[in-house]
């Protein structure tokens, strides 16, 4: 495990990372300029599509079925886990369990990328098709937890629920899902010949802008250390624990529905992943009573670096035991 | 040179709900808006989103009964939840006539 942790510790991902919470900690004014950061992320999860659509051409439905009844199932559990935890562990509020619940629900892509690249280092690619999953994984995590939020809460009439329709319609129009979506579709019809004609641009510098994107996460993150110490001992520990949990419950389920020990990782790395890209304005627009401090505090300074670090080797260690 | 006394609406808020309020403006009888986008920060320093300490300014040039409108209409959907700011300032406005809708 220490191996397999200090050769996670030392590859490009997290030193890129780790150098943007740097930046952050010498209080340097250095960030990237924001339209080449959504530059960056346009391109990284287009790429991300085209490249698991032409290989989700190779696959057979059968292959790829019972995955993909876990990862919805993975969709709907972890919501209702997250929100357990934190309404009758934490005792937080309704809004406040529904808000976090829709960000660890949900998955984060670049999470998904780093597990994806760890699998490939250790000797142990996942499948080729795991974008496909990504993109299933996305979206009912945020349904689940908004609709328990709406339900649960004495406020829920009807304008609630018109506005709630609204904003689950821009969480499936919103730019991950297109990209990925479309991605998949294109790189699908175009298949292998269609995919090599455009890998020399959107296979060979991905690592590169991977980097590149990884230092602006390290500076995001790094800006909200501070906040740390408001949110308190129990959501930094929540920020640990739900990942473990629903880390080890994707591995295990994705052992059992047939993924190699990479693929186990990957869907391991994906559940145990919070989204704060996708669910943060959802759940802003949703449940405005929610302390957006809270879950993009954890999402963020929390869950993320700690499953890039050690929460990724982590489930791959559990996958591995399982074959 | 003539002009119109008009009532120039400005909101400063979190970008997420940008489309929200301008088709609310848009119901409440503004005629057009411009939208610039900025950062700072409040007393809230709430904000959602991937980079923080961004916001939305929103002006609208409208006559006196639609900002009242809006304000009133603003002031109760969002001051409780939301970080924002509405102001309203007089204008003298060229072609004035095409700010009173219909």
């Amino acid at each position: 495990m220490l191996e397999t942790l200090r050769a996670n510790l030392l590859s490009p991902i997290p030193l890129a990372f780790a150098l943007g919470v740097l930046t952050r900690v010498l209080r340097s004014e250095f960030v990237l300029p924001k339209d080449l950061y959504t530059s960056i992320s346009i391109y990284l999860l287009f790429a991300l599509g085209l490249k698991g659509g032409a290989e989700l051409a190779h696959a057979s439905i059968a292959a790829v079925a019972a995955p993909a009844g876990v990862t919805i199932l993975l969709g709907i559990l972890t919501p209702l886990s997250a929100y357990a935890v934190m309404r009758w562990v934490g005792r937080f509020s309704t809004a406040d369990s529904a808000g976090m619940a829709a960000h660890y629900g949900s998955v984060s892509a670049v999470t998904f990328i780093a597990a994806q690249q760890f699998t490939v280092r250790v000797g142990h690619p996942s499948e080729g098709y795991m974008p496909t999953l990504l993109t299933l994984l996305e979206s009912p995590g945020i349904h689940v937890a908004l609709l328990l939020g709406a339900l649960q809460r004495d406020a829920a009439h009807d304008q609630g629920i018109r506005a709630l329709r609204g904003v689950l319609h821009e969480v499936f129009t919103g730019r991950t899902m297109i990209l990925l979506v479309g991605g998949l579709c294109v790189g699908y019809l175009m298949g292998e010949s269609g995919w090599t004609a455009v890998a020399p641009f959107f296979d060979a510098p991905f690592k590169g802008a991977l980097m590149l994107f990884l230092l602006e996460m390290g500076i995001v993150a790094g800006a909200r250390l501070g906040d740390l110490r408001k949110v308190g001992p129990f959501l930094i520990a929540y920020g640990i624990v739900v990942p473990l949990i629903h880390g080890t419950l994707g591995a295990v389920l994705g052992h059992l529905a047939g993924l190699s020990v990479g693929g186990a990782t990957v869907l391991g790395s994906m559940a145990a992943s919070a989204s704060y890209i996708a669910a943060p304005p959802a759940v802003r627009l949703t449940l405005p009573e929610a302390n957006p401090t809270l879950s993009l505090t954890a999402a963020l300074a929390i869950t993320f670096p700690f499953n890039l670090l050690f929460g990724i080797p982590f489930y791959y260690r559990i996958a591995l035991a399982m074959s | 040179m003539q002009t119109h006394p008009l009532t120039v609406v400005t909101v400063i808020a979190e970008p997420v709900l940008e489309h929200r309020l301008t088709s609310e403006l848009r119901a409440l009888g503004a005629t057009g808006f411009t939208v610039v986008e900025g950062h700072g920060e409040g007393s809230q320093g709430r904000h959602a989103g991937e980079i923080p300490g961004e916001n939305v300014r929103i002006e609208t040039i409208v006559t006196d009964a639609v900002a009242d409108r809006i304000v009133t209409r603003f002031a109760e959907a969002y001051f409780d939840d939301f970080a924002m700011v509405v102001y309203t300032t007089r204008a003298h406005v060229v072609r004035g006539a095409k700010y009173v809708g219909t």
